[in-house]
C-alpha cells in the first residue's frame, strides 16, 4: 500500500427490493478511498444515494455487491468480536438533531451508552469521562441530567458528536450533520468537527447536500448523482476547476451573500427535476438536465476516469 | 436620552454563559402528569374510578349482608338506611350486590387488560423487531384471529367450559390481544427506524439493550393509553354476556346480570336497574375520558 | 415604491406554557410598501416565523396571545390583530397569500392540483368551475410548469418537491394577493431546485408587483431578491435597513456574525469559520439588557443592564446596539463583512 488508506470502497452497490419486483439502485458501483486523517466530503442532492453509502459502509445496511475495506479488512466479513471492535473504531453522527437522541434518556446516559456497551469505564470514571466529553463539545456537566428536548438543534448535534466520540473512534461518518441547522450554528458545528479532528487525528466521511460548507471542511470531495460518483477531486481543484457539468451547476447554485455579485453573476442552473432513482435515464444519469448532452450520453455511461492526477470525472466531454 | 455614566461603556468581562438552560427540567412522566393534571375531565374520571374501586373493594367487606344470602322476609324493599340500594326479589341486599358486581367487572377488565398487555406487547414486539418473513407470518396469523367473531367464540367456549368468569376471560383474551399487538408493532416499526436506534446499533448495542433501553420506553405511553381503552371494553363484553344470560350467573353478582334482573322490574322498582346502570356507565365513561386525557398527556408529538 | 401595504407596530406575541410565558415576539415594528420585498432574517427561534404566522393569524390562541398595544395594519384599513376568524377568512388567500416551507404537508393529498387551486379562486371570486380551472392552468404556466393542462389533473404525490413548491406558489397567487408571505420557501428543497424557485419568485414579483415578506436564514437568497431587510434576534428587531445597508454597512454585531458565518469562496480551509458562539436565549426568561450580550464579543457593562433602543444610522437604517451610542468605544466592522468580502 503506497498510501495509508483507512477506507477503501470498491465497486460498492446497494440495491433495495421494493414491492412489485422493482429494484431501487440506491448506490450503484462506487469506488473511492479515504486517507487516514483527511476529510472526504460526499455531496449530492436527495435520492443520490449519499446517505445510503454512509449507512452501508458502517453496515447499517448489508451491501448488495462490492467491498468496503476498513484498515485493510473486509467490513462485511466481520462478525462477533471483530464486528464489535469495528464499531469502536468507526462511528456515525446523524442528520436529524431531533430524532437522533432518545427522548426518554438523559444526555448523560446517551453519551455514556457507548462506554457501557464496550465496558470502557464505570462508576465515577465514567461520569468524569461524560463530563469531559460535554466540555469538549462546548457544553457543561450541568447538562448531563437534562433531556434532549430541552436543547437547541445545534446543542443536540453536539451531544450526538459527544456520543460518537465517547468510544474514541478513528473514523467518523457524519451523515448530513449540519443540514438541519441554521447557518450560524452550522459554522459552529463545522468548527467543532475541525477542532476535534486536529486534536484526535480523526478521519471523516462528511456527507452533505450542498457544497458551500463541504468545500470548507473537506480535503477531497466526491460528487454523487443518482447512485453514481460523477466527480472526485481535491476541494481546491473542484472549486477552481470543476470538470463535470453537474458539479459546475452545484457550485453555481450556491447563492453568494453579496447582492452586487449575486445579481451580476451568470449562473448555470440545471433545468428540470432530478429523475426518480427507480427509473434512471439510460447512459449518463445527468444527461436529462445537462446543457451539453449529446446522443452518445444516452447510449453509454461515460467511464469514471482520471483526467488529471487525483482528479476523476465521468463525462463524455472529457 | 438620559445620560449614562461613561464607565458603563467599558468592554465587559464574559460572565454569562450562552449555553445555560433556564427552564426547569422535567422527566417524561413528570411532564405527562403535569399535563394530565390540567385536564379536568380526565382528572374527574380518575377520581371517580378510584372512588368506585375503593367502594368495590371495601363496601362488600363492611356490609352487614353478603351478596348471595336470601332474606325472604325482606324481598323487594325500596332504598332505605338499612338497604341503601334496596333489595331484590330474593331479599338480597342490592348495595352489596352492586359493589360485588363492580368488583367482578373490574377484576375481569383488569385481568383481560393484563393478558392483552403481555401477549400483545410480546407478539407485536417480536413481529416488529425481527421483521421480514417472521413479521409476515405473524401478521397473517393475526388476520385469521381477527376474522373470528368474538361473540361466537365466547358462546362456543361457554358451551364447552360452562358459564362463568373463567370462560369470559379466556374468550376475551383469545382475541383481545390482537389490537394491542397491531398497535405495538406499528409504533415499533416507526421507532425502529429512528436515528437514535441506528445510533445505538452503530455503537454495537445488542438486541436486548436496544429493546429495553430504546424501543420499550418509547412505546410504553401508547400501551398505557391502549390499556385504558381495553379495560372498559372487556367490562362491556362481560356485562353484555351476563345481560343475555350466558355470562356470570346468579347468585354471583355482576353488573351485567344485575342490569338484566333490574330490567325485568323496571316499571315497578326502577331503583333495581338505576343503581347498577349508573355504576356501569360511570366506569365506562371514566375510563374513556381518562384514556383520552392520557393520550393527550403521553403523546410525544404534543410534547413541546 | 408605492404606499404601505402592511404596517406592523410594536407586535408582541407570547405563548402561555405550563412553566410560564414564552415571549416569542417582543415588540417588532416594520413597514412594507407596495411592490417591495422585505426579508426577515435570523436564527431559528428568533420569532421570524411567529411574526409571519401572526400576520396571517395562523397560530391558534390559546396557547398564543397577541399582547395589548400590538398593531398589524394591512392595506391601511384592516387591523389584523383585532379581526375575528370569520373576517380573517376574507383576507387570507384573497389579499394575503402564504408559501410554506414544506410543500408536501401544505397541499391536500386527496385533491388534484387543479381542484385545489380552482377551489381557492372560487372561494373569493365569482367564476364558473371551468373558468376557475382554466385560470388554474394559467397560473401553473406562470410558475413555470410545462403542459399545465395535464398537470391540473395530477395529485400532489405525483409531483416532485420542486414541482409541489411551484404549485404552492401558484395557489398563493390564485387571487392576486397584495401581499405574499414566504416562510423559508426553499429550505426543504435541493440546491439546484432552490435556485430555480428563487428565480421564479423574483420573476413573479417583478411581473405582478406583489409585496413579499421573505423569511429565511439563507443570506444568499436574501441578497438575490430583497429590497429591505430586518434582522431579528430573540424576538426583537436588532437591525433594519436596505439591502445595501445590511450587506455593505451593517452595524449590529449579530448581523456581522450572521454575515461572517457564511463560508466565503476564497476562505482558507485551515482557518476556522467565523461563527457565533453559544445558543440564543430561551424566551421563557429573556435576559435583562441586550439579549445578544451573552454571545457578543463587544459586550459592555451597559449591555447587560439596559436593552438598547434603535439608533438611527440613516433614514432607513437603524440598529439596536450600544456601540452606536456616542460614548461607546469605536469598533470597526470586522474582516469578512462589507463590500468585496465575497469577491
Amino acid at each position: 500500500m503506497a498510501e495509508d488508506n483507512i477506507l477503501e470502497v470498491k465497486n460498492l452497490q446497494k440495491h433495495f427490493n421494493l414491492s412489485g419486483d422493482r429494484v431501487l439502485k440506491a448506490v450503484d458501483g462506487l469506488n473511492f478511498t479515504i486517507k487516514r486523517g483527511e476529510t472526504f466530503g460526499l455531496v449530492g442532492e436527495s435520492g443520490c444515494g449519499k446517505s445510503t453509502t454512509g449507512r452501508t459502509i458502517i453496515r447499517l445496511y448489508e451491501a448488495t455487491g462490492g467491498q468496503v475495506l476498513f484498515n485493510g479488512e473486509d467490513v462485511q466479513k466481520m462478525s462477533g468480536d471483530a464486528r464489535k471492535k469495528f464499531y469502536r473504531d468507526m462511528q456515525m453522527v446523524f442528520q436529524d438533531p431531533y430524532a437522533s437522541l432518545n427522548p426518554r434518556m438523559t444526555v448523560g446516559k446517551i453519551i455514556a451508552e457507548g462506554i457501557e456497551i464496550h465496558g470502557l469505564y464505570s462508576g465515577n470514571q465514567k461520569k468524569e469521562r461524560v463530563n469531559q466529553l460535554l466540555r469538549d463539545v462546548g457544553l457543561s456537566e450541568e447538562h448531563a441530567g437534562r433531556f434532549p428536548h430541552e436543547f437547541s438543534g445545534g446543542q443536540r448535534q453536539r451531544i450526538g458528536i459527544a456520543r460518537a466520540l465517547a468510544i474514541e473512534p478513528q473514523f467518523i461518518i457524519a451523515d448530513e450533520p449540519i443540514s438541519a441547522l441554521d447557518v450560524s450554528v452550522q459554522a459552529q458545528v463545522v468548527n467543532l468537527f475541525k477542532k476535534l479532528q486536529k486534536e484526535r487525528g480523526l478521519t471523516y466521511l462528511f456527507i452533505a447536500h450542498d457544497l458551500a460548507m463541504v468545500k470548507h471542511i473537506s480535503d477531497r470531495i466526491g460528487v454523487m448523482y443518482l447512485g453514481k460518483l460523477v466527480e472526485v477531486a481535491t476541494s481546491d481543484k473542484l472549486n477552481a476547476k470543476p470538470l463535470h457539468p453537474y458539479t459546475q451547476s452545484l457550485l453555481s447554485a450556491i447563492p453568494i451573500p453579496d447582492p452586487d455579485i449575486q445579481k451580476q453573476r451568470k449562473r448555470i442552473i440545471p433545468q428540470g427535476e432530478i429523475p426518480s432513482p427507480l427509473n434512471p435515464p439510460s447512459g449518463c444519469p445527468f444527461r436529462t438536465r445537462c446543457p451539453h448532452a449529446m446522443p452518445e450520453c444516452a447510449a453509454t455511461m461515460p467511464p469514471f476516469k482520471e483526467v488529471e492526477p487525483g482528479h476523476f470525472a465521468a463525462c463524455h466531454l472529457l | 436620552m438620559e445620560s449614562i455614566s461613561k464607565d458603563k461603556f467599558q468592554l465587559a468581562e464574559k460572565t454569562t454563559n450562552a449555553e445555560t438552560i433556564v427552564r426547569p427540567s422535567l422527566t417524561y412522566w413528570q411532564d405527562a402528569w403535569r399535563r394530565l393534571r390540567t385536564n379536568k375531565m380526565a382528572m374527574t374520571g380518575l377520581v371517580i374510578l378510584i372512588l368506585l374501586s375503593v367502594l368495590a373493594i371495601f363496601a362488600p367487606m363492611f356490609s352487614k349482608f353478603d351478596y348471595e344470602t336470601q332474606y325472604l322476609k325482606d324481598i323487594d324493599l325500596k332504598p332505605s338506611w338499612a338497604h341503601f340500594f334496596g333489595t331484590d326479589d330474593f331479599g338480597r341486599d342490592l348495595w352489596t350486590r352492586v359493589w360485588w358486581g363492580t368488583r367482578i367487572s373490574l377484576f375481569i377488565g383488569l385481568v383481560a387488560a393484563l393478558i392483552d398487555l403481555i401477549v400483545g406487547v410480546l407478539y407485536g414486539g417480536i413481529s416488529a423487531y425481527f421483521g421480514g418473513k417472521v413479521d409476515s407470518v405473524m401478521q397473517r396469523i393475526i388476520e385469521i384471529i381477527y376474522s373470528i367473531p368474538l361473540l361466537l367464540l365466547a358462546i362456543i367456549l361457554i358451551v364447552f367450559l360452562g358459564p362463568g368468569m373463567k370462560s369470559i376471560i379466556i374468550a376475551y383474551a383469545l382475541t383481545g390481544w390482537v389490537g394491542m399487538a397491531r398497535l405495538v408493532r406499528g409504533q415499533l416499526l416507526l421507532v425502529k427506524e429512528q436515528e437514535f436506534v441506528l445510533a445505538a446499533r452503530t455503537l454495537g448495542a445488542k438486541p436486548a439493550r436496544i429493546i429495553l433501553q430504546h424501543l420499550i420506553p418509547n412505546v410504553i405511553g401508547l400501551v398505557i393509553v391502549q390499556i385504558t381503552f381495553i379495560v372498559p371494553s372487556a367490562i362491556f363484553f362481560e356485562s353484555f354476556l351476563s345481560f343475555i344470560g350466558v355470562g356470570i350467573r346468579p347468585p354471583m353478582a355482576s353488573l351485567g346480570n344485575l342490569i338484566n334482573d333490574g330490567a325485568q322490574y323496571m316499571r315497578y322498582q326502577p331503583h333495581r336497574i338505576i343503581f347498577p346502570t349508573i355504576v356501569f356507565s360511570l366506569i365506562l365513561l371514566s375510563f374513556n375520558v381518562l384514556g383520552d386525557g392520557l393520550r393527550d398527556a403521553l403523546d410525544p408529538k404534543m410534547r413541546k | 415604491m408605492g404606499k404601505p401595504i402592511l404596517e406592523v407596530n410594536n407586535l408582541r406575541v407570547s405563548f402561555k406554557m405550563y412553566a410560564g410565558e414564552v415571549q416569542a415576539v417582543r415588540g417588532v415594528s416594520f413597514t412594507i410598501n407596495k411592490g417591495e420585498v422585505l426579508a426577515i432574517v435570523g436564527e431559528s427561534g428568533c420569532g421570524k416565523s411567529v411574526t409571519a404566522q401572526t400576520i396571517m393569524r395562523l397560530i391558534p390562541s390559546p396557547p398564543s396571545y397577541i399582547k395589548e398595544g400590538s398593531s398589524i395594519l394591512f392595506d391601511g384599513k384592516h387591523e389584523i390583530s383585532k379581526m375575528s376568524e370569520r373576517q380573517m377568512e376574507q383576507v387570507r388567500g384573497a389579499e394575503m397569500g402564504m408559501i410554506f416551507q414544506d410543500p408536501m404537508t401544505s397541499l391536500n393529498p386527496t385533491m388534484t392540483v387543479g381542484a385545489q387551486i380552482s377551489e381557492g379562486i372560487r372561494k373569493h371570486q365569482k367564476l364558473s368551475k371551468d373558468a376557475a380551472l382554466k385560470r388554474a392552468a394559467e397560473l401553473l404556466t406562470l410558475v413555470g410548469m410545462s403542459n399545465a393542462d395535464e398537470r391540473i389533473h395530477q395529485y400532489p404525490h405525483e409531483l416532485s418537491g420542486g414541482m409541489r413548491q411551484r404549485v404552492m406558489i401558484a395557489l398563493s397567487l390564485a387571487c392576486n394577493p397584495k401581499l405574499l408571505i414566504a416562510d423559508e420557501p426553499t429550505t426543504a428543497l435541493d440546491v439546484t431546485i432552490q435556485a430555480q424557485i428563487i428565480d421564479l419568485l423574483r420573476d413573479i414579483q417583478q411581473k405582478t408587483d406583489t409585496s413579499i415578506i421573505l423569511i429565511t436564514h439563507d443570506l444568499g437568497v436574501v441578497a438575490e431578491m430583497a429590497h429591505k431587510i430586518i434582522v431579528m434576534y430573540a424576538g426583537k428587531v436588532v437591525e433594519r435597513g436596505t439591502l445595501n445597508d445590511i450587506f455593505y454597512n451593517p452595524r449590529h454585531p449579530y448581523t456581522w456574525g450572521l454575515l461572517r458565518s457564511v463560508p466565503r469562496l476564497d476562505s482558507d480551509r485551515n482557518n476556522d469559520l467565523d461563527s457565533i458562539p453559544g445558543t440564543p436565549p430561551d424566551l421563557y426568561a429573556p435576559p435583562v439588557g441586550c439579549a445578544f450580550a451573552a454571545r457578543c464579543p463587544y459586550a459592555m457593562q451597559i449591555c447587560k443592564e439596559v436593552d438598547p433602543e434603535h439608533f438611527e444610522v440613516s433614514a432607513d437604517h437603524s440598529s439596536a446596539c450600544w456601540l452606536l451610542h456616542p460614548d461607546a468605544p469605536k469598533v470597526d466592522m470586522p474582516v469578512g463583512v462589507g463590500r468585496g468580502s465575497h469577491g
